[in-house]
């Protein structure tokens, strides 16, 4: 869409406004996303760039809100920073820690679990022989489509029924529920871009299912099984809604008690958390950029 | 080739043989979708189905206050009701007392009509002190009983199936005798919070088209190399906590945030009278838009994708000025993209929690958090279910709609 030399002037302009729209709109999606990253290094408990900061001063930026997130909670905050006893009265006691060690054992539980679920109930539906293909597809998307609201209040009184709520279980139950559609979606589309020739042709020289499926489908459809999977890990990492409902303050995830922290007090170590998190996402997209580039050239197209 | 021929037998033989790998296969794709619909039958649909159960079925209330329920349902609700339902009341209530379950009993109530937990619970401890007539007996304890707003509130808790939680979920009043009316103005709470909730979802789909649209439009005419680097601008908070970017919207937006501080130090505004951005509709506004925005980006761009530049060249070589070629030309074929953008931020707007909840304040809460607050806060329950069903019937018309004019089998990811 490049401009062309016929271009008027009108167009010309309307050509530059277009593009400066455009920035700007992708703008709005990432500063306040970035936005936080330097705010978490203020060395005063504002919101705001200080002057110290503005003008660089290095005595207005600090580490304290960092050492706060590690060290709340600490039995005995006196201990030399990262010394062996300081690092094992961290990983025991730190409130922000033992908020991170419950997320990922979560999340990875329900990772775990809906991919497994997620990924077989794609292969079958993919299938042609498949019957009532369209309804049971929708109704194994719905958990995304349904407000997480209604979800959660339902899970809820079924949990506190049957003595699941405030369970590591209950929670991963949940999520696997809220996760297995990304799973579903993500192994589908990788099956509907599948040459099912190939399946006849490794059965055609003797390959027995069981083969055929290792060394066949799921070397292939592996990039959309694990994409499936971030999703869900991410779905997991980040829900709060369901953690509030089902989970006590010993289940508590990082979005959760980020969340208290928000409406009790907010304070600049929120910032902080909230930095890593941004890091993590960073880390995440760049894994699924990967992956996506690895499934073009597998499947012989062109990497772009 | 020989010209050999399949006989009779051998062709009903490949028939059944034919048949039964057929079924062998339609047998094993249904098992390998099983365990996950059997998964999803029992923590999802079956529990968020007996949840809308409470939206119409209370037993509770006849079953607590049996002799109540059996007496004052033949009460005309025009005067007060007779001797033997009072009578039946203290003698329900002295029961519920020794079991107690007289406070829930009175919380029940209390929903109905306000004041009527403490009238209820006066009532249970002076229960050794009265004596029949109980008529004058109650009104003499407290003139409440000879109320009759009490004793409709005590027969509409009578029937096990009721409508009246999703009478009150659109502010509807009845007393009992199928006399239907709207609730007084000031007392109305739901229906203009589902208009809100409608509303703002609106808002924040139009501003996501108009702010998406462009963005969508300029990625997908850009080398793929550029757009590829560009569209990380878009993953990037699509990948981020949800907590983190709301985060960084009460940050920025607060009294003394970054977009206040940077407004006083331009000097558009005064010092004193900063702009109000946040804890009102404005602050969930804009946070939803941002968070919501990636959700219209991505399908819009993966429809736009597949449109050949070459129609828009070739119209424009046709004899069409720049803006008749898009508007008749690219438009057109954009439809899909923007109705599954349009209807993905949607539906995806109702169900929002989180975000109204800390960025909403007073004037920016919607349907979902009202429904938290009764599920948590007041243990009205029946209404929250009530509140939920119509939000969930919403929810699903649109995605019904979605799934006709999307076109596509389910949500495209990424």
């Amino acid at each position: 869409m490049s401009l062309p030399v016929y271009a008027g002037p009108f167009e010309r302009l309307w050509y530059y406004l277009f593009r400066l729209f455009c920035i700007l709109v992708l703008l709005f999606l990432v500063l306040p996303v970035l936005i936080i990253v330097p705010l978490s290094f203020n060395a005063e408990p504002y919101f705001t760039f200080t002057h110290g900061m503005l003008s660089l001063d290095p005595a207005a930026f600090s580490l304290r809100w960092y050492r706060d997130v590690f060290q709340n909670g600490m039995v005995d905050p006196t201990l030399p920073f990262a010394s062996w006893a300081w690092l094992s009265d961290v990983w025991q006691n730190s409130q922000w820690i033992h908020s991170a060690k419950n997320s990922f054992l979560i999340a990875i539980g329900a990772t775990v679990l809906s991919t497994i679920l997620g990924t077989l109930a794609a292969l079958g539906l993919s299938q042609e022989s498949m019957p009532a293909n369209r309804l049971i597809t929708a109704i194994l998307i719905s958990p995304i489509i349904v407000p997480i609201i209604v979800t959660s209040a339902s899970i809820f009184f079924l949990f506190a029924r049957i003595g699941l709520t405030n369970t590591y279980l209950g929670i991963v139950l949940a999520h696997t529920v809220l996760g297995t559609p990304f799973v579903v979606i993500t192994v589908t589309a990788a099956m509907s871009g599948f040459d099912r020739s190939l399946i006849r042709a490794a059965q055609m020289l003797g390959a027995r299912p069981h083969v055929v499926f290792f060394r066949i489908i799921m070397p292939l459809i592996m990039p959309g099984v694990i994409s499936g999977a971030l999703f869900a890990f991410g779905t997991s990492f980040d829900e709060v809604v369901a953690v509030i409902f089902l989970t006590d303050f010993e289940q508590r995830t990082i979005p959760r008690q980020m969340w208290s922290g928000i409406r009790e007090q907010i304070s600049p170590s929120i910032l902080a958390v909230a930095s890593i998190l941004v890091c993590l996402s960073i880390l995440l997209l760049t894994v699924m950029e990967l992956l996506r580039r690895r499934s073009e050239r597998i499947r012989g197209l062109a990497p772009s | 080739m020989s010209d050999h021929v399949v006989s009779v037998e051998d062709k009903a033989v490949l028939k059944k043989q034919l048949s039964t790998a057929l079924r062998l296969q339609k047998f094993r794709a249904v098992l390998l979708v099983a365990p996950l619909l059997l998964f999803v039958l029992i923590t999802f649909l079956v529990p968020i189905a007996s949840m809308l159960t409470r939206s119409f079925y209370s037993p509770d209330f006849a079953r607590e206050m049996p002799a109540t329920a059996a007496t004052i349902s033949s009460w005309s609700g025009t005067d007060l009701p007779d001797e033997n339902v009072y009578a039946a009341l203290v003698q329900d209530l002295t029961s519920a007392q020794a079991r107690k379950t007289i406070g829930s009993i009175a919380n029940a109530v209390n929903m109905e009509v306000s004041g009527a937990r403490s009238l209820i619970m006066k009532l249970g401890r002076n229960l050794d002190d009265i004596d029949p007539p109980y008529k004058q007996a109650l009104d003499k304890l407290d003139p409440k009983w000879s109320n009759s707003e009490t004793w409709q509130a005590l027969q509409n808790l009578t029937p096990e199936y009721t409508g009246r939680f999703y009478l009150t979920a659109v502010d509807l009043l009845s007393d009992g005798h199928a006399e239907i009316s709207l609730q007084p103005e000031d007392r109305r709470i739901y229906a203009p919070l589902f208009l809100r909730t409608f509303a703002i979802g609106a808002i924040v789909t139009l501003i996501c088209l108009l702010l998406g649209f462009p963005v969508a439009y300029w990625l997908s005419a850009l080398p793929l190399r550029y757009a590829n680097v560009l569209m990380i601008f878009v993953l990037l908070p699509f990948w981020t906590s949800l907590l983190v970017r709301t985060t960084a919207w009460i940050v920025l937006l607060q009294n003394q945030g970054v977009i206040n501080s940077l407004l006083v130090w331009a000097g558009a505004v005064g010092d004193g009278n900063r702009l109000p951005l946040i804890f009102n509709s404005v602050g969930t506004v804009i946070a939803m838009t941002h968070i919501l925005l990636p959700f219209m980006i991505l399908p819009l761009y993966s429809v736009m994708k597949t449109i050949p530049p070459s129609y828009l060249r070739a119209a424009r070589s046709l004899g069409a000025n720049q803006l008749t070629a898009f508007v008749r030309v690219y438009l057109p074929q954009t439809k899909p993209g923007v109705a599954a953008g349009c209807l993905l931020v949607f539906i995806l707007s109702l169900g929002y929690y989180i975000t109204p909840a800390l960025v909403g304040g007073e004037s920016g809460t919607l349907i979902s958090n009202i429904i938290a607050h009764h599920v948590q806060k007041s243990l009205n329950w029946g209404l929250a279910a009530a509140l939920s069903a119509l939000l969930l019937l919403s929810v699903l018309i649109l995605y019904w709609a979605y799934n006709r004019l999307a076109k596509v089998d389910g949500l495209k990811l990424g």
